[in-house]
């Protein structure tokens, strides 16, 4: 028999949190000579230096994006400290891992994981990976899986990744792209060759410890003609009374006929203003699968992005928002359609709960040379409070006669009836609307990865139980 | 025969709107009793507030089910206690099967695990004699379901569940004559191998045919207007309700 009393969300697998024992950090604020100062740590090539004082000089002269979304006020940028870096160095043998961050991930099941069902894990603590390993015969097929840092050292990629570094997010984009630019340090470097399918996912896993502080990582995945990668992203943070950002930066390139999934999990304690950059670019006969569950973070805006550039291209979007009390999650994604035959298919989910507000944004643009594109857009929010709020905001802009753009918006309550239908087989009501919900959510949730899905059901089931009554 | 179920002088209040207006009945333990009565008289009312619905308000009178009290429970804690109820329009909810559903609700109602293996030989069973498609098990609940897939699905929970006491409200509609005979037997499996009590709402005699009807009441405009035993069905049937509304 299932049990079910638990007040709230029980966060105790993420809000436990270690003593700051990192090494080195700097001043809280961000000038020339702090950038500098991360640069010269990170012994960073010299174009990278220049790179980074100029995303500086743009972080100061833009302007906070005019007030379209949800209010970002609460956060001090003065007060954020852009780099920690914890007292180790980047190990590829679980045990020489300290124990404390050792066990922070073991914790979440990282390792365990990796054991499991993983070709590959980066586990970044802070600002810096302190774990990195990739399977033996992955690496044979030559799969490049790694920390950015060490690969713009590598002379076989740091061309590559000069050439690709913030080409697709540029710095101009917006402010925290910007500031991104800045002070960026962690994330991962995936190279997948020509021909290669990598058969079992990669995953990242994101943890912020520190107090106060920013994540700024950045992901680079080039997928080479005729390949096939999926990896996973997961993020989470322990609870602070002082507000966190994560404002990492993630660029995907796919080749021709190549296909790249990328699942994330997003679930960050609710101090986190989450001000990410998703993007992806693919080529002819490719297909960028995007999979996003949010359900952490205090402010999240993040609208993963597609640029469909060669003929035949495809995006899939399939994602999950659920906001409780005191967050605000504004999610979507936006598509480009940008050359003929391109498809793009979104299909959303988002629940709101005690006073939660949730916003669905979308963006599909079809360019006068996207001939014969479909695009089919459909998103169903569900409030299960009248505290709580769920907005649709979906744009299409098409120039040209000969596209086929679908959009489907659905907003509900749980109905009563069906409550009742399933109390009167003897379920508790607590119960009941915790499995309508997640029957709702069902369709999304099984694109997650397993283990995901697995802790997303129970979210649901423990949130819920807390709106009864 | 000891008493399964007692209502008294029930008033029962929907939308503000007073709809029941002091029901007495009183059902024996493995009785089958037709409650039949013409529409907007009150009859899915009575099926409801008798199974908790909360839209459906108690303002008078008492259920007591086995000698409890159960007037003031949720629907959940009803059904906990035994009672049960077949709807007219089984509600659709998506992402949830019909197989884990009735799993889930048989753990609920007694506390226990029901071993898999165990569910599913029984559910086959059960699934056979209802002439139902193995495939619906693992279909989401009564979604994309014909009128006639929702009734049997409702019987076949009736089986696998085993209520004290069910209340079957309209089975037969919508169904056609197929479908008619093999739900009835399906209710006559829980009549007569499970010694299950019944409380039938219908129009029509047909669902009645592979049942033994030990008594027949007729409501009208709220209130039982009338008490005989199984002959008063046909009796029904042929010159309608006229004689019992005044």
């Amino acid at each position: 028999m299932k049990k079910t009393q638990v007040g709230d969300i029980d966060r105790s697998l993420y809000d436990f949190r270690y003593e700051e024992k990192d090494s080195y950090r700097v001043e809280n604020g961000l000038t020339p000579e702090i950038v500098n100062e991360i640069s010269d740590k990170k012994n960073d090539p010299e174009w990278m230096r220049k790179f980074r004082l100029s995303c500086l000089d743009i972080y100061n002269k833009s302007r906070m994006a005019d007030n379209w979304g949800p209010s970002i006020e609460g956060l001090d940028m003065d007060n954020i400290v852009t780099y920690v870096k914890p007292n180790t160095n980047m190990k590829d043998d679980w045990k020489n891992v300290p124990d404390d961050i050792k066990n922070t991930f073991e914790k979440l099941g990282i390792p365990q994981a990796e054991r499991e069902s993983l070709a590959g894990v980066g586990a970044q603590y802070d600002s810096e990976l302190v774990y990195h390993n990739v399977k033996k015969e992955v690496a044979e097929q030559g799969v490049v899986y790694t920390d950015l840092e060490s690969a713009m050292h590598d002379e076989r990629y740091a061309k590559m990744i000069e050439e690709h570094f913030m080409k697709l997010v540029p710095p101009t984009d917006h402010k925290f792209a910007a500031l991104h630019g800045a002070v960026w340090s962690g994330g991962s470097f995936v190279y997948v060759p020509e021909g290669v399918h990598l058969e079992i996912p990669l995953q990242s896993y994101f943890r912020l410890n520190a107090k106060g502080a920013g994540q700024f990582e950045h992901t680079l995945i080039i997928v080479s003609d005729n390949a096939y990668l999926h990896f996973i992203e997961g993020c989470s943070a322990p609870k602070y009374n002082v507000a966190n950002l994560h404002a990492g930066c993630v660029e995907l390139f796919v080749g021709k006929n190549s296909k790249l999934r990328y699942s994330t999990i997003e679930n960050w304690s609710k101090n986190m203003y989450n001000l990410n950059t998703k993007r992806a670019i693919v080529d002819e006969g490719g297909t960028i699968e995007w999979v996003s569950g949010s359900f952490g973070s205090h402010v999240s805006y993040l609208y993963p992005m597609s640029i469909l550039n060669g003929k035949g291209s495809r995006c899939e979007f399939t994602g999950i928002t659920f906001a409780g009390a005191g967050q605000n999650l504004d999610t979507g994604t936006k598509v480009v359609h940008n050359a003929p035959e391109t498809s793009s298919y979104v299909n959303t989910k988002s629940i709101s709960k005690s006073g939660g507000i949730s916003t669905f944004r979308s963006e599909v643009i079809v360019n006068p040379n996207a001939k014969g594109t479909k695009s089919s857009v459909s998103c169903e929010s569900l409030m299960l409070d009248s505290a709580s709020r769920s907005d649709t905001i979906p744009a299409i802009d098409v120039r040209t006669a000969d596209a086929d753009v679908g959009h489907e918006a659905k907003i509900g309550r749980i109905s009563d009836d069906a409550v009742f239908y399933l109390m009167s087989r003897g379920i508790s009501e607590a119960e009941a609307r915790a499995m309508i919900v997640r029957g709702f959510a069902d369709n999304v949730s099984k694109e997650l990865p397993l283990e995901y899905a697995v802790e997303m059901n129970n979210l649901i089931r423990l949130e819920m139980v807390g709106t009864v009554g | 025969m000891s008493e399964m179920l007692k209502i008294n002088d029930l008033h029962v209040t929907a939308a503000g709107k007073e709809i029941l207006h002091g029901v007495d009945l009183e059902i024996g333990k493995g009785e089958t009793h037709v409650l039949m009565g013409p529409n907007g008289a009150g009859k899915s009312t009575l099926g409801y507030a008798l199974m908790g619905h909360p839209k459906y308000e108690i303002t008078q009178g008492s259920i007591i089910y086995e000698g409890k009290d159960i007037t003031a429970e949720t629907a959940d804690k009803r059904a906990q206690d035994g009672l049960f109820l077949s709807f007219q329009n089984p509600l659709e909810i998506p992402g949830i099967s019909l197989s884990n559903f009735i799993r889930n609700s048989m753990e609920q109602r007694t506390g226990e695990r029901v071993k898999l293996w165990d569910f599913k030989k029984a559910i086959a069973k059960e699934m056979e004699t209802l002439n139902m498609d193995p495939a619906y098990a693992d279909r989401d609940l009564n979604v994309g379901f014909s009128g006639g897939e929702k009734k049997k699905a409702e019987i076949l929970q009736l089986l696998m569940l085993n209520p004290g006491l069910a209340i079957l409200d309209e089975t037969d509609s919508g169904l056609d004559v197929d479908a008619v005979r093999t739900v009835s037997e399906g209710i006559s499996i829980f009549q007569k191998e499970k010694q299950g009590t019944l409380l039938i709402i219908t129009h029509s005699t047909k669902i009645l045919e592979s049942l033994k009807v030990d008594k027949t009441h007729v409501l009208a405009d709220g209130k039982i207007v009338a008490n005989g035993g199984p002959e008063m069905v046909d009796e029904i049937n042929e010159n309608g309700f006229e004689k019992y509304i005044k």
